[in-house]
């Protein structure tokens, strides 16, 4: 592995190790609420990664002046920018259905660890 | 009995009371003796089962820690492949957003080029968006709403009795409300005009809501914010985006002229329809926060 090409990339690298830090938390944990947890910080890491392949150095955000005179090459790529924000108003609006049902799995069960959630399922099953 | 029990604890009630059909002395102990008897029935089938399943589970752990490692290596060697950070990116790729940077003041009318993206190129999208944050909004709602025949959740029956009327929380409130409301208001009527728009000063004037809520309690908010209001604010909002949008696009977007101008770019009037679709999808951002909040907090509006 080539580091120096890692390093001149290093806000998608650290946008991909964080994305990895999100996945192993949604794997490790049982409890539903760090569940929850890693999955956001997936959906931060990849709202890093847009951000950065958006950015070109030396480069202003794409705002106008009102005659239109400065040129097109001065501003960063708009489009990673659309992008975030549907991201984001994507990933809180599945955030808050993932909370809701986690606090309908509380009231009904009165645990938040998804092994026992699923043992008690079986047993409600069996009867 | 506790208020709020589920199906289970019903169940769980039976189950234990179902030994002892007759109200005799005897019972009590019967129920003791058979309470001994499934606990210690637990007790053997779970150091059974403990050995087998804490072994699996050690290995599922190391199993996830390299699928996840895997999974970093694997993306971390496509990340070395990727056009270095900050550059100037090939221009065959960058085809559509030269367009939307040279363009988009002359056709679209907005000076902020990402609302002119966001929403005139794009808003059909940005309708999507807004559709979705309803749709998860109405999907909370079933979920957290309080049915009419259901008894009031403890917590819930605690802080509404219970309500603490800070007053440091409230005077901080009292000055704090209209600053932050009109902050909000200022982002969404200059999203047109610099960095803002619908999305950005409708979350700020959710959160503003929100505060007066904590300080003053749900009796201070509900005369002006029920679920009719919420209703009424989101429906309208996205009908408005929808026709609006609809009317643009028979009129003639992507170039075709249409009768409602630009106007003078750089002046509040102006870049068409930008201006009152921020603001439609500033009311559904606004009031879904609101509404997230209130069904998080006590089920209801």
């Amino acid at each position: 592995m080539d580091l120096h090409l890692l390093l001149e990339n290093r806000l998608a690298a650290a946008a991909i190790i964080l994305f990895g830090i999100g996945l192993t938390t949604l794997l490790l944990n049982r409890n539903l609420i760090k569940k929850i947890i890693g999955f956001s910080f997936m959906d931060s890491a990849i709202f890093l990664f847009l951000t950065s392949e958006g950015y070109i150095g030396g480069r202003t955000a794409p705002i106008q002046l009102p005659d239109g005179s400065m040129p097109a090459s001065a501003f960063v790529d708009p489009i990673p920018a659309g992008l975030v924000l549907t991201g984001i108003v994507v990933s809180v609006s599945v955030t808050a259905l993932m909370l809701s049902l986690t606090v309908r799995l509380y009231q009904r069960y009165h645990t938040l660890d998804l092994d026992e959630i699923a043992q008690l399922v079986r047993k409600e099953g069996e009867k | 009995m506790r208020i709020g029990h589920t199906d289970l604890d019903q169940d769980l009630i039976a189950s234990l009371q179902e030994p002892s059909p007759a109200p005799s002395p005897l019972s009590e102990a019967h129920l003791l003796e058979h309470a001994k008897a499934i606990r210690e029935e637990e007790a053997a089938f779970s150091s059974q089962e403990t050995k087998a399943h804490q072994v699996s589970l050690h290995i599922y752990r190391i199993l996830s820690v390299c699928a996840a490692l895997l999974i970093i290596l694997l993306m971390l060697w496509g990340v070395m492949d990727l056009p270095v950070f900050g550059k100037e990116k090939d221009p065959l790729t960058q085809v559509v957003s030269a367009r939307y940077l040279s363009a988009g003041l002359q056709e679209g009318g907005a000076t902020n080029l990402v609302a002119n993206m966001i929403l005139d190129y794009r808003a059909f999208d940005t309708l999507g968006e807004s559709n979705v944050l309803f749709a998860s909004a109405c999907a909370v709602l079933l979920l957290l709403r309080k049915s009419q025949n259901q008894a009031i959740r403890p917590s819930s029956a605690v802080d509404s009795d219970s309500f603490v009327r800070d007053p440091i929380l409230q005077f901080g409130a009292r000055i704090l409300f209209p600053l932050l409301l009109l902050y909000g208001l200022y982002i969404v009527f200059n999203g047109h005009l610099g960095p803002g728009g619908g999305f950005s000063g409708g979350a700020v004037m959710g959160s503003a809501l929100i505060l007066y809520r904590c300080a003053y309690g749900a009796e201070e908010t509900a005369p002006f914010f029920s679920s009719r209001t919420f209703q009424a604010v989101t429906c309208s909002a996205l009908c408005f985006y929808a026709l609006s949008k609809a009317y643009s696009f028979f009129t003639g977007a992507n170039g075709l002229p249409s009768f409602i101008s630009t106007g003078t770019p750089g002046s509040i009037l102006s870049a068409g329809l930008i201006l009152p679709l921020n603001i439609a999808v500033g009311l559904i951002v606004c009031s879904t926060m609101y509404a997230f909040f209130c069904l998080f907090e006590k089920g209801e509006f």
